[in-house]
């Protein structure tokens, strides 16, 4: 039978996972932006980075003291015996976590001020129910830990329907520049266009945080307009810290939903070069495997 | 270039500091990230005296994931936060403090860096996120100073040994890297918004 201990057992051996290592596809398109970049000042700061990598894996430690506010993203099979238990399961996962690894109190209540010192509160961390799969026995639960500075620079705008694409790129253009060193690039950006604002947000964010390094949307106009926006944030120089360098973005990911005909939707959300994730998968016998 | 500097600083060895020069260094640093910054500033206003002294030190923009083990404090992890928001108090703290080095990320304005030239400081930047790396220079907490502020927001005063690489990016001849780097990017972009998407 499947307990909800298993599940948290589960999901805060994730939380470590993803806290202390960075996932294979961000490792390595950091590893080639070390390769092209000259300006030893922005050399250095890559350099740091894999030595600050190497020394997180050994020592178990959280790659950066910003450990984030925790997500969880659910893709949850109908037929999964413990569907009733998820979310006690990951708020208890939560509190363990941060006591164990140890992670950063983060939560704060906006109102009072409080931090109740355990990375929980009021919709924290944030759990989406994001995908049911109806004859699926499983539940995956990708885990995002997003610190603060790469959250705080995100934009969003309505701009008017008749700019079209060229208008998403004045804004993704306007974001990178805004943002400057403060994001810590090399970012993974991501693009929501919707007819709402909650829609083109959550797709933005989907995009910048789950999607894998150099993948591709399936729609060859927007494979397209990804690589182009990559190009041309990469032209504008910003590079590793606001160091100038070639690379400012490891990759864009573009994503759209139909919008209604008055508005145009856009939203930008950077992730930081510490791009941590991990999901976990869990059977209906209570079998897990982690993946990156 | 690439040096090797000890606190406390003379105002000869950062005058020497151009952009782009990469530093380690050995000595004694201070935290100080928004409400430690508020209460120096409080302090001057009212003519008092601060409980530490900051003449040829550096200010480390860093709020530490800290433990405490047998009654000595550890620092985890202690990279550093975004300084624009101390861009407020910077300038002042430099001029009436003594301060010749302020470490942090992302940049300063104007303010601080008239400060650099005119009083002799620099700031420089370390790897944002690379916390780990930064706790293996930090040797020891050698004190605590306004904890009633909280643990991120307290003054720690850390001795290290190499710490680094810290990227000078304001100089005290007035130059702003970061800054510089912007404007830049910000002159590009302007040049890729008149050049259209080519999309199938
Ligand atoms: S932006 Fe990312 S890498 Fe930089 S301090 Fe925040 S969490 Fe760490």
């Amino acid at each position: 039978m499947l307990s909800k201990e298993t599940i948290v057992k589960a999901i805060v051996e994730g939380i470590k996972v993803a806290s202390i290592y960075l996932p294979p596809d961000v490792k390595d398109s950091l590893k080639k932006a070390l390769e092209v970049e000259e300006n030893p000042a922005t050399r250095a700061q890559l350099e740091a980075i894999f030595k600050n990598l190497d020394l997180a894996e050994k020592l178990k430690a959280p790659i950066c003291q910003d450990t984030g506010l925790l997500s969880f993203y659910i893709k949850a099979g109908a037929k999964f015996p413990a569907l009733d238990v998820v979310e006690e399961a990951l708020i208890e996962a939560t509190r363990i976590a941060t006591r164990e690894i140890p992670l950063r109190p983060n939560t704060v209540d906006p109102i009072t001020g409080r931090n109740p010192g355990d990375n929980t509160g009021r919709y924290a961390p944030v759990i989406t129910w994001d995908e049911i799969d109806p004859r699926g026995d499983y539940l995956e639960v990708t885990i995002v830990p997003k610190g603060g500075g790469s959250e705080y620079v995100a934009v969003f705008t309505m701009i008017p329907p008749g700019k079209g694409l060229e208008g998403v790129k004045e804004v993704v253009l306007d974001a990178v520049v805004k943002a400057g060193a403060m994001p810590c690039p090399p970012t993974i950006i991501g693009v929501g266009i919707a007819g709402t604002v909650d829609k083109a947000v959550s797709l933005a964010k989907k995009c910048a945080v789950i999607r894998k390094i150099g993948s591709r949307h399936p729609e060859p106009k927007i494979a397209a307009l990804e690589e182009q926006l990559r190009d041309m944030i990469n032209e504008l120089g910003v590079g590793t810290m606001g160091m100038g360098g070639k690379v400012t973005a490891l990759d864009v990911h573009v994503d759209y939903a139909y919008r209604h005909p008055a508005t145009y939707a856009v939203a930008v959300v950077f992730q930081c070069w510490a791009a941590r994730r991990a999901t976990v998968t869990i059977k209906s016998n209570g079998e897990y495997t982690i993946t990156q | 270039m690439e040096y090797r500097l000890k606190t406390p600083l003379a105002e000869g060895d950062v005058r020497r500091l151009r952009v782009g020069d990469v530093v380690y260094l050995t000595g004694i640093i201070y935290t100080a990230r928004d409400a430690a910054h508020r209460r120096i500033m409080e302090y001057l206003k009212e003519g008092r005296q601060l409980p530490f002294d900051l003449r040829g030190g550096a200010i480390y923009h860093c709020g530490p994931v800290v433990q405490k083990k047998n009654g000595e404090w550890i620092v985890l992890a202690g990279g550093p936060t975004t300084s624009t928001r101390m861009e407020l108090y910077e300038g002042e703290v430099i001029e009436k403090l003594g301060v010749r080095m302020v470490i942090g990320k992302g940049g300063m304005g104007r303010k601080t860096a008239e400060a650099c030239v005119k009083h002799g400081a620099v700031y420089t930047t370390f790897t944002g996120g690379a916390g780990v790396l930064a706790a293996q220079s930090i040797k020891r907490v050698i004190d605590v100073h306004w904890l009633d502020l909280g643990v991120p927001e307290a003054v720690w005063v850390l001795e290290v040994v190499d710490f680094g690489p810290l990227v000078v990016a304001i100089d005290s001849t007035g130059r702003n890297l970061i800054e510089e780097v912007v404007e830049e990017s910000s002159r590009r972009k302007s040049e890729l918004l008149k050049r259209p998407l080519i999309l199938p």
